[in-house]
């Protein structure tokens, strides 16, 4: 069970307080409508899926209900940061 | 009863308490301080249990979870447990223990006919033999596992509790042994926080059993002073009894505390056994070492046992298994044993040592007392069937591959043996990090650490006594110190121990025989599961390489000692038969539990009524009283339907759906979610989440929306009311109102953070009642004088503020069955009140309060869809012939319209819902039933839809259901079929899903 830092409340807390995501710095298409089906359907429906470093979005949801941003490595599950919505990761990369 | 192994020397027992036991149904007696096992073999039983394969009798063979044989069933009734280590249960009075394994019993086993059977049971003989025919595998799945006996769970419902505690800890010490010990006073002299927990019944470890002087003092005693010095710190909790099962992420480690296992009492007041979740800052994993047996022929029989084993029933248990005792080693550390054997004065025939000339402190102080040693010899065969007889002994080479020279054959009744020893890595193996073999201790080592964690002593290969107590205690000093306390220098001086200079072991996983390991008699590796070294040579030979594929094609390592006896031998004779060395062939990699946890810890508290909360309306217990019978719908207890006496379910439903047509009902629609939306932007975001527009919204109205997910899939439905200007009222599903909050916070914050809204479940703050039907109307006049209740002034789609019953109260004029329908909202409080006060009202005109069922049927009636039941999250609102609900001129491109024009969102012969009108009018369909066009078809048929809702209705006067068929809007009047699992097929006709006023007249009056 992870131990998750939450930017929102300003402390660790334990899992079962927040829900998982998905991918994090997903914008939304401004016009979706101009958008062929090949590049609406990479929006809605291709995700990465790296090994090691993955930027996500994790919801404080008995908490703040507020989501925010994690970086974790997918291999050893160790989160290196958490940032809110809209601002960027300081730790890049993909080392596993 | 006479214990014929008991000594006069007591070791760690209280021989003045005797406690009575049985055992397979006889009755035995053993003293205070036993396990099971060693009152057992204090009893000189012999044969305890059959072995799963080849229903072999089998002996007590080790003293702690590697226990492979002594499986027991403790206990019967609603507490029994099944498939203990009889190493492991701490005897009491009156305990009652019986065989898994060994139907109908162990010493006469109808499986121990088919022994020789058992020849014929090579690896993968279960996925050879028992494939064909499939119809057949129950058959064989039940004989397999009745002849198996795993044990059997108790039919009652547990009657002990379990429970759950949390806790955080600086530093978490598991294993309480001389290295734990040491690391945990360490650790506990900063000022850390430590928890320090210990599977045993008391803390020492290896040393209960140890005749070593510390400190001057005898192990035990030294164990004492320390336990002392832990109890006196207030920062140190103390948990033996306690097994550390699984190191999970971010250093949460479980543990398992048998708080009353040992009293044998099923307690009415107070927890059996508790499990203790605990995030630590750091860990020191301090869990010792498991000995390897040696690997011989019919290395299986009664009376063959480890050697660390032969010495802790001495030593703390003072239990003589025997009385002739052969010890085989490849290492001096075993010679122990020997004088431990010889110490009591029992009789140590021989030692037979692969090794040539060992000359190590150990091997000489045997020397001296004029045991025979037999060096570069090797035990090649135990000779017996229900006890060991004689031992034959060989010449062997010296890489220990061959015979050499004659066997000579050795009488005695005990078989000592080691192969050395093997760290105990679990634990860190759970963390994800890599076991690395080591030729110099022939033994994995931890891998490097992933988490906050380090090994100190046995476990982490150190299998000398003072540098493991070096270790301990830099551990603990250096884990209290990342946590935060103390320097990370040791405080406290070294423990004094003697050094004993030992020489090199000998790295021998398969003792060889004058006949090659596949003519040879069994050369057990795992005892439980009958795997042997021919077997694992065999799954080589049929291509096996990977040692996972051939753990799972043996079954090496799968019985309930998972493979701590016979793991690393199994994976040597593997790398052998591959030619491989083993730091090649890898290891298996441990996965949580590190032994086996009861689902009642695991559950704790989380039973029955605990299990999931239930919500209850405010009308609640009103609908008790009335009889309701109730449907769970989420974690809400809705009620289904009111019967009244005598009634059947379907004349329930029909009266209250009669009288909503007819006269006027009541429903208590409370649960349906609420959501207050408020802030500048609030009509601007809601409707780009719907896919209609609530722009020109107006205050006091109303509008019915569908929410889509982002692949234009129906997600919700309900109706938002403009509550005032920047101020809406969203109604979600029931099941869906916390997923629609979540989804509305998704979009505001990480999407849209510029638009002002705030959003606020408000689900529990109202109670909702619903008055529907001709006569709701009057009804709703009795009660409430401040609206203007004519249709000119409060149409169908609006709501009012006003006073309902003397109560505040929001009105809207929405309606789920068709009929004229008023939702009365009240502060919830007041909901049971407003409640009684409108039955009241109705009464003149039979008011009827009816259930979800009903709710469904005339919501049916009228076609209105229910998310979740016609929808599956696979349907657009053109699936559903809602296009209506679509804006199509909206500026915003709200969520899911893009994906409402993909190329599959707009193919042809998607699956559209329409009505379903059987042939044979009361015949109504089963809901999930397959549609078909042609019933006479070969199978497999061309599934053209399924049945998503289904009634009877009573005011049609026949069946009615709803369907999804491909292009069903196109196929008006055609008749299609439901074919049933009998064989029979329904004829329906695919009509309008509304069957009911189709021109809504009925609900706008």
């Amino acid at each position: 069970m992870l131990l998750i830092y939450c930017p929102n409340c300003l402390e660790h807390r334990e899992e079962e307080e927040f829900s998982y995501g998905g991918e994090a710095h997903i914008a939304r298409p401004l016009n979706p409508e101009t958008l062929s089906d090949t590049q609406w359907a990479d929006y809605l429906f291709f995700r990465k899926n790296p090994r090691g470093i993955h930027h996500e979005m994790w919801y404080h949801a008995t908490g703040c209900r507020r989501y925010f941003n994690a970086t974790r490595n997918t291999v050893t599950y160790e989160i290196l940061e958490t940032y809110q919505v809209g601002t960027q990761p300081q730790i890049t990369g993909t080392d596993a | 009863m006479i214990q014929i192994n008991r000594l006069p020397a007591a070791g760690r027992t209280d021989q003045n308490k005797a406690l009575n036991f049985t055992f397979n149904g006889k009755d035995y007696q053993g003293i205070a301080g036993d396990t099971l096992a060693s009152a057992l073999l204090a009893n000189g039983v012999d044969v305890v249990g059959r072995s799963f394969k080849y229903a072999r009798p089998r002996g007590i063979f080790g003293h702690g979870p590697e226990e492979p044989n002594a499986i027991m069933q403790i206990g019967s009734g609603a507490s029994t447990i099944p498939n203990l280590k009889a190493t492991q249960v701490e005897l009491y009075e009156g305990l009652e223990a019986s065989s898994v394994n060994g139907w109908p019993s162990v010493n006469f086993d109808v499986m121990g006919l088919i022994g020789a059977f058992g020849r014929l049971m090579p690896p993968g003989f279960y996925y050879k033999t028992f494939m064909y025919p499939k119809k057949l595998w129950m058959t064989y799945e039940r004989f397999i596992r009745k002849a198996a006996g795993l044990g059997s769970s108790p039919i009652e419902s547990d009657p002990d509790s379990y429970e759950k505690l949390n806790q955080h800890c600086d530093v978490l010490v598991v294993g309480a042994g001389p290295a734990g010990l040491v690391a945990a006073r360490e650790a506990a002299r900063t000022g850390a926080r430590v928890i320090i927990a210990d599977e045993q019944s008391e803390f020492g470890g290896s040393l209960l059993a140890s005749t070593q002087l510390i400190d001057g003092l005898s192990a035990t005693q030294w164990v004492a002073e320390i336990t002392g010095e832990l109890a006196a710190f207030n920062n140190v909790q103390r948990l033996p009894r306690s097994t550390v099962f699984g190191y999970y992420d971010h250093n949460f480690l479980a543990i398992l505390e048998r708080v009353t296992d040992h009293l044998g009492i099923s307690t009415a007041s107070g927890p059996r056994q508790r499990m203790h979740r605990v995030r630590a800052s750091q860990v020191v994993l301090a869990t010792g070492a498991f000995e390897r047996p040696l690997v011989f022929a019919h290395n299986d029989i009664p009376g063959v046992m480890l050697a660390s084993s032969v010495s802790t029933y001495v030593n703390r248990f003072g239990v003589a298994p025997g009385n002739k005792l052969v010890l085989a080693t490849t290492n001096d550390n075993a010679y122990q044993t020997a004088l431990d054997w010889h110490y009591i004065g029992r009789t140590v025939v021989a030692v037979v040592d692969s090794r040539t000339g060992p000359n190590g402190d150990l091997v000489e102080q045997v020397r001296a007392l004029g045991i025979q040693i037999l060096e570069g010899h090797g035990l090649i065969e135990a000779v017996g069937s229900k006890r060991v007889r004689k031992a034959l002994v060989a010449p062997i080479n010296i890489e220990g591959t061959k015979v050499t020279g004659s066997v000579q054959v050795i009488a005695c009744d005990l078989i000592a043996s080691s192969g050395g020893w093997s760290a105990a890595i679990h634990l860190s193996s759970h963390t994800g990090a890599k076991p690395v073999w080591d030729d110099a201790i022939v033994s994995f080592r931890p891998g490097e650490s992933k988490q906050k964690e380090r090994s100190a002593g046995a476990c982490r290969g150190t299998f000398g006594g003072l540098d493991g107590l070096l270790e301990g205690a830099n551990a603990g000093a250096e884990a209290a110190k990342l946590a935060g306390f103390g320097t990370g220098v040791v405080q406290f001086p070294t423990p004094m121990v003697d050094q004993i200079v030992e020489q090199p072991q000998q790295a021998l996983f398969l003792v060889p025989h004058n006949k090659t390991t596949s003519r040879a008699p069994s050369q057990f590796v795992d005892f439980q599961l009958d795997v042997s070294a021919a077997g694992i040579e065999l799954a080589v030979l049929e291509g096996f390489e990977s040692v996972e594929h051939v753990k799972r094609y043996t079954a090496l390592g799968f019985g309930t000692d998972q493979g701590k006896l016979g793991n690393i031998n199994g994976m040597a004779i593997l790398a052998n038969a591959l030619d491989q060395d083993i730091a090649e062939t890898g290891t298996t990699i441990f996965r949580p539990s590190y032994t086996p946890t009861t689902f009642g810890a695991i559950a704790g508290r989380d039973i029955n009524h605990l299990f999931d909360p239930e919500r209850y309306t405010a009308m609640h217990r009103w609908h008790v009283e009335n009889g309701a019978e109730f449907e769970n719908v989420g974690q809400w207890k809705r009620p289904w339907y009111f019967p009244q006496a005598n009634e059947t379910m379907q004349q329930t439903v029909d009266r209250e759906g009669l009288a909503v047509r007819n006269s006027v009902g009541i429903l208590d629609a409370t649960t349906l979610g609420k959501i207050d939306i408020q802030g500048p932007d609030a009509a601007e975001f809601i409707t780009r989440m719907y896919t209609n527009s609530y722009l020109k919204l107006a205050p006091g109205k109303c509008r019915y929306g569908v929410m889509l997910k982002e692949d234009g899939m129906i997600f919700d439905d309900g109706v938002c009311a403009c509550l005032s200007e920047n101020h809406y009222l969203m109604f979600t599903t029931t099941g869906g109102a916390a997923g629609v909050l979540s989804w509305l916070e998704l979009w505001q914050q990480t999407e849209w953070p510029e638009l002002q809204v705030y959003f606020t479940s408000v689900t529990d703050h109202w109670a909702t009642a619903t008055v529907t039907g001709p006569n709701a109307r009057k009804v709703i006049a009795k009660v409430c004088q401040d609206i203007d209740l004519a249709s000119e002034a409060f149409g169908f789609m609006d709501w009012r503020d006003g006073t309902v019953a003397g109560v505040k109260a929001r009105v809207f004029r929405i309606s789920f069955t068709g009929e004229l329908s008023y939702e009365i909202n009240v502060p919830a409080h007041y909901g049971r009140h407003v409640w009684e006060q409108l039955i009241e009202a109705g009464s003149e005109f039979n008011i009827t309060p009816y259930g979800t069922e009903t709710m469904h049927v005339l919501r049916a009636e009228k076609g209105f869809i229910i998310v979740g039941q016609d929808t599956d999250g696979s349907m657009t609102p053109a699936d559903m012939n809602m296009n209506w609900v679509v804006g199509k001129n909206k500026v915003f491109s709200f969520i899911g319209k893009r994906s409402l024009e993909r190329s599959d969102s707009i193919r042809e012969n998607r699956k559209q819902l329409v009505g379903l009108k059987t042939l044979e009018p009361n015949a109504v369909l089963a809901e999930g039933a397959q549609i078909v066009n042609d019933p006479n078809q070969p199978i497999p048929m061309a599934m053209q839809g399924h049945v998503t809702s289904s009634y009877y209705s009573a005011s049609l006067g026949h069946s009615i259901a709803l369907a999804v068929v491909k292009g069903g809007l196109n196929r008006m009047g055609d008749v299609v079929y439901c074919p049933a699992a009998d064989g029979s097929a329904t004829a329906a006709k695919i009509v309008s899903s509304v069957f009911y006023d189709p021109t809504g007249d009925r609900q706008h009056v």
